[in-house]
């Protein structure tokens, strides 16, 4: 408890969003929660790092969420005994680190410079090697030779055990996630132990976003890079890594440890050249692909040579949208439903969900990307290898079919190009010695565990954090319908906490409507309103919960379009903005705008209101050149809005994205 | 009288009901009711501005209270009153005139020179009208003991030269009657024809490939953009629908006409095109003095777009919509809430209505207010049928229109 002052009065930021205020009443089961806390926070001051004025540690919110008891006091043994565990069989093998470690934990006050000092202490080498790496690989290998052989496994060991520090706490989250069958209370106790796990990453992570210790960094990096490299060429350490892959990999990192002084110094050389030519290569592969622009003439028409769906262009086509698609909406439908038995090379059910997502059946991030990983696993099933062809390729090529398909449905939303992502690198890492069904089977469990843990444990824990927020008398905003914001109110009114809910909505999809509908059905006390009168209601409003689509790297939310007209308003009535998102959706890509990257939805829509007969005025007026209609689906929310992200790492400032996604971006591959 | 009186209280009835809903209409009636009601009042021999100052004024305040959000009304009101003491201020200076010149004339000379920087059409017909145009800050001054004793000017005048000029008496006191009607008739032509004046403005204003988003539908601004078309600019405008009442369509539909590049977007996207717009374009329904804006329900969202990529605010509005009021938590007591109808669907939702009847209140809110405030600060600039004008300077319009005893209308009445 005593921890949680100090913390609210270094940081201005949260501050302002409003936190419990030190005055207030906690919530009866916070009291319970205090013992477990004073552990906690003890454990982790001599762990070490200083809390950090960015992250709010974990732990704390998922003791007062009002778990039942008997899963509390299951899970508060369970982190304590957990972490020296895991800091024991981290920490032996390596001597060298292990007093770094300690100096950096227990001087909470460091300043990076001295952190840095640290760094070299403990690998001096390991500052020149990043640098180096850093400066391109062309410089790297020019200097290469000349460096002595031993220096070169001093790197590697330096290398080795600089990484370590990320590596070791995701393998501790990586364990308790790899545990199947829990039942559904022990998730709960789960989630903490991840939590537990990831918070120390993170504050290792703020550190860094406070004080650039840029090497640091790099030499992190460099570090799943140098994993990847050893999943590329199994042959290498097959005996270690397959195990590995397959029951967590608690035993990676000593494994690879044992490597690391092993190996003699050609080899060293070899593998070395592996792991710094990688970095660079994934480094431009970071860069996001230009997506398809469909002013390109060029490329269109390649791309409609290859379509499945025809298409026909809108006219009438506004022209700051020319690089976005926009066909005739309905002209597709038909078509391919009539199609649906005669379509060779695609699955029915990736099928049946590419007309869904067409029709409008499916929408929402969540449920979109779902839908999408289950069709696939449908077709993973029944997929065969064909004779003369390798799976790995063969199946790649097969998703990469279908997600074309279904981009030509509806464009993906990011989350789905994460998820895609996720499965393609999956595939790509398979290990060849696996038989096809022993294959199948693995990215059938490994879709499985990605929908349950990215997306529906994430929600939980976001739920569990953003409850949190949520006071007696609190009057909250949201807009439109997500998902996670329903499961947070209404989990929040299980709880008994009283409060009002304002639920914004906006044309043409009224999807404020159906939220409306769940929230009254469960006897939450709401009030409805269009988006114009957004104005008239933030007086009254002290929080604002809102979705979102996508937190690009930038700290820029992409949502719904309207979100960030209801964020702009709370900010201007300095109500604080919380965007809820689950970590998969974030994105390294940049916008500033909400033009250069959008998609445009039927425009038709914008002419009929639905229930107002007396208003056709653009009815007949729709063919004229003149006259556009523009039914923009998404917009870009500046992060200067948003008081706060919460996702399932927990609750972060938009400035935190880009940590997020740096960090955690080879653990949403991985898992 | 009792004519008058079915008049106006049908009027009111019509506020009320909201049957007479904008600002020129309501305008307009106004103007034409208290022409009426003027042209009906008796006068008596002795204080005539203030026996029509009463009348005027008794009915105004029923007319401000049938529809109090209806600010237009209450400014026509005071307008009128601002007519007949500026009517009587003048016959009274044409008979002072005979016996002083030389002090009629210094005024005269003051008036003219203070009056220019703020020259508008009424004022200059106003000026070209009377010998003495009083400015408004001597008019303050003058006021202040003229109101104190107000039948002292015309009763000295007549006790000086009264009974050699009884006749010439009786000829003025039709001629202040006669003089205020035509003034109401000049005001009701300015009512009409603002929107013209307002839009011939409008080529100063746009350029070529301009960008301009609008708001809803406000006859003002349809004038003003279909006037720089006329001028042959090409530009593009951006319409926002304007839910709850989704006058953009309307105004999309008349602007297409004209032949201009109209793209309709949804409001909820205008933060994501206000990016690409060189200039927002809307209508008002009342100035306030203060130089915030009351305008339909969604612009104090665009204006803060506008504000944040630092795009030109402008607000385009005729002089009968300056009101000399400040406001006070305008979004609250300035605002209508409307019929729940225009979002839910009764049906759907009327179960979920009287849900929590057994809790005591309903469970379900719906709010659907009309206006929305604009704070001064968010304005770039006002178009009037005057010229333009910074926020800061209303106050200082607002004085031309209005004499300062009539801010409060009711008061007045009562006391």
């Amino acid at each position: 408890m005593d921890r949680r002052v100090p913390r609210t009065v270094i940081d201005p930021k949260f501050r302002q969003v409003g936190f419990v205020p030190p005055g207030a009443t906690p919530p009866p089961a916070r009291s319970h929660s205090v013992p477990n806390d004073a552990r906690s926070s003890s454990e982790l001051s001599l762990s070490g790092s200083s809390l950090s004025p960015v992250m709010i540690p974990p732990p704390r919110h998922a003791s007062a969420d009002g778990l039942p008891s008997v899963v509390r006091s299951a899970a508060s043994p369970v982190p304590i005994p957990a972490s020296p565990l895991r800091r024991d069989t981290v920490q032996i093998p390596i001597g060298s680190y292990n007093p770094s470690e300690s100096l950096l934990g227990s001087s909470p006050m460091m300043s990076p410079s001295r952190q840095l000092d640290a760094v070299s202490e403990f690998s001096d080498d390991v500052p020149t090697s990043a640098r180096l790496g850093r400066s391109g690989s062309g410089k790297f290998a020019s200097s290469f030779p000349s460096s002595s052989g031993e220096m070169m496994t001093m790197k590697i060991t330096g290398g080795g055990g600089g990484g370590n520090t990320p590596k070791s706490s995701l393998t501790t989250a990586s364990v308790v996630k790899a545990l199947p069958g829990v039942s559904e209370k022990d998730r709960g106790a789960l989630i903490e132990v991840q939590n537990e796990g990831i918070s120390k990453p993170q504050k290792q992570k703020t550190q860094k976003l406070r004080g650039v210790p840029f090497k640091r960094l790099s030499v992190q990096r460099r570090l799943p890079a140098k994993e990847s490299g050893e999943a590329v060429k199994p042959s290498a350490s097959s005996g270690g890594a397959l195990p590995a892959l397959k029951q967590g990999k608690v035993v990676k990192p000593s494994s690879q440890k044992k490597d690391g002084p092993q190996v003699t110094a050609p080899v060293a050389s070899s593998e070395k050249k592996v792991v710094d030519r990688i970095p660079d290569k994934d480094r431009k592969k970071d860069v996001p692909h230009p997506r398809m622009q469909f002013d390109d003439k060029h490329r269109v028409e390649k791309a409609k040579r290859r379509a499945v769906v025809n298409q026909s262009e809108a006219r009438n086509r506004v022209e700051l949208f020319r690089h976005l698609p926009q066909y005739i909406h309905g002209t597709q439908l038909p078509d391919l439903e009539s199609k649906f038995f005669q379509l060779d090379p695609m699955h029915p059910s990736v099928y049946k969900v590419g007309l869904q997502f067409l029709s409008g059946d499916i929408s929402g991030g969540n449920a979109r990307c779902i839908a999408m990983l289950l069709a696939f696993q449908e077709a993973i099933k029944d997929y065969s290898t064909p004779p003369e062809k390798v799976l790995v390729r063969d199946l790649t090529a097969k998703i990469g079919c279908y997600v074309s398909f279904l981009i030509e449905c509806r464009p993906l939303s990011i989350s789905m190009g994460n998820a895609i992502k996720f499965l393609k690198n999956r595939i790509a890492k398979l290990p060849h010695t696996l038989s096809e069904s022993e294959a199948k089977s693995t990215l059938i469990s490994d879709i499985d565990r990605f929908i349950n843990e990215k997306i529906i444990i994430a929600d939980k824990v976001i739920v569990r954090h953003a409850v949190t927020k949520i006071r007696d008398g609190d009057v909250l905003l949201t807009y439109g319908s997500s998902s996670i914001v329903e499961m947070i109110l209404l989990y929040a009114h299980e709880l008994g906490k009283q409060f009002r809910v304002v639920v914004v909505d906006s044309r043409p999809t009224l999807e404020g409507q159906a939220l409306l509908h769940k929230l009254v059905a469960k006897g939450l006390n709401c009030t409805y309103t269009h988006i114009n009168a957004i104005s008239y209601v933030m007086h009254e409003v002290t929080r604002v919960f809102l979705g979102a689509s996508s937190v690009l790297s930038n700290g820029t939310v992409y949502s719904r379009v309207g979100t960030a007209c209801v964020a702009m308003v709370a900010n201007a009535f300095q109500v604080p903005v919380l965007i809820c998102c689950e970590a998969y959706k974030f994105h390294e890509r940049v916008q500033l705008d909400s033009i250069c990257s959008n998609e445009l939805g039927d425009p038709d829509v914008i002419s009929k209101v639905p229930g107002r007969n007396d208003l056709n005025h653009l009815h007949s007026w729709a063919d004229n050149e003149n006259l556009q209609l523009l039914n923009l689906i998404y917009d870009a929310t500046p992060s200067d809005y948003i008081s706060m992200i919460i996702t399932d790492y927990g609750m972060i400032p938009p400035t935190s994205v880009p940590v997020i996604v740096r960090e955690y971006r080879r653990e949403h591959l991985w898992i | 009288m009792p004519d008058v009186q079915a008049l106006v209280n049908d009027f009111v009835l019509k506020l009320k009901r909201r049957k007479i809903e904008g600002s020129h209409a309501s305008a307009r009636h106004t103007a034409e009711l208290l022409r009426s009601v003027i042209s009906q009042q008796r006068m008596p021999h002795t204080n005539q501005a203030g026996a029509l100052i009463d009348a005027v004024k008794a009915v105004g305040e029923q007319l401000i209270a049938a529809n109090p959000v209806e600010l237009a009304v209450g400014n026509i009101v005071r307008r009128v009153l601002h007519i007949i003491r500026e009517e009587d201020l003048s016959s009274t200076a044409t008979a002072i005139e005979g016996l002083g010149l030389s002090a009629g004339s210094d005024d005269d000379d003051e008036g003219q020179h203070v009056d220019h920087p703020a020259l508008s059409a009424a004022a200059l017909a106003a000026a070209a009208r009377s010998t003495l145009r009083a400015p408004s800050l001597q008019t303050l001054l003058e006021d202040i003991p003229r109101s104190a004793v107000t039948p002292q000017p015309p009763s000295s005048g007549g006790d000086s030269e009264g009974k050699s000029k009884s006749a010439d008496k009786n000829l003025r006191s039709r001629k202040l009657k006669h003089d205020v009607i035509e003034a109401i008739n000049e005001l009701i032509q300015d009512i009409d024809t603002c929107h013209e004046q307002v839009s011939e403005q409008a080529v100063e204003h746009i350029h070529q490939n301009e960008v301009i988003l609008t708001f809803g539908r406000s006859r003002t601004v349809k004038e003003f953009l279909c006037a720089a078309k006329e001028k042959n600019r090409s530009f593009r405008v951006f319409v926002a629908e304007g839910a709850p009442r989704y006058q953009g369509h309307v105004l999309a539909k008349e602007l297409v006409g004209k032949g201009i590049q109209t793209t309709v977007i949804t409001d909820s996207a205008v933060f994501a095109m206000i990016s690409r717009v060189n200039m927002v374009i809307v209508g008002a329904h009342a100035i306030m003095a203060n130089g915030g804006v009351i305008a339909p329900v969604g612009i104090n969202m665009v204006a803060l777009a506008a504000q944040r990529h630092a795009v030109p605010f402008v607000v385009v509005a005729g002089s009968h919509k300056l009101c000399p009021l400040y406001p006070h938590n305008p979004e609250v007591l300035l605002n209508d809430l409307k019929s729940p109808s225009d979002l839910l669907d009764f049906g759907e939702f009327s179960d979920c209505m009287d849900f929590g009847s057994h809790g005591g209140s309903p469970l379900l809110h719906v709010v659907n207010p009309a206006f929305d405030y604009v704070p001064p600060k968010l304005v770039s600039l006002f178009i009037t049928d005057t010229g333009g004008h910074n926020p800061s300077y209303v106050y200082r319009l607002i004085a031309d229109y209005y004499s300062a005893d009539d801010l409060v209308v009711k008061r007045r009445s009562t006391s």
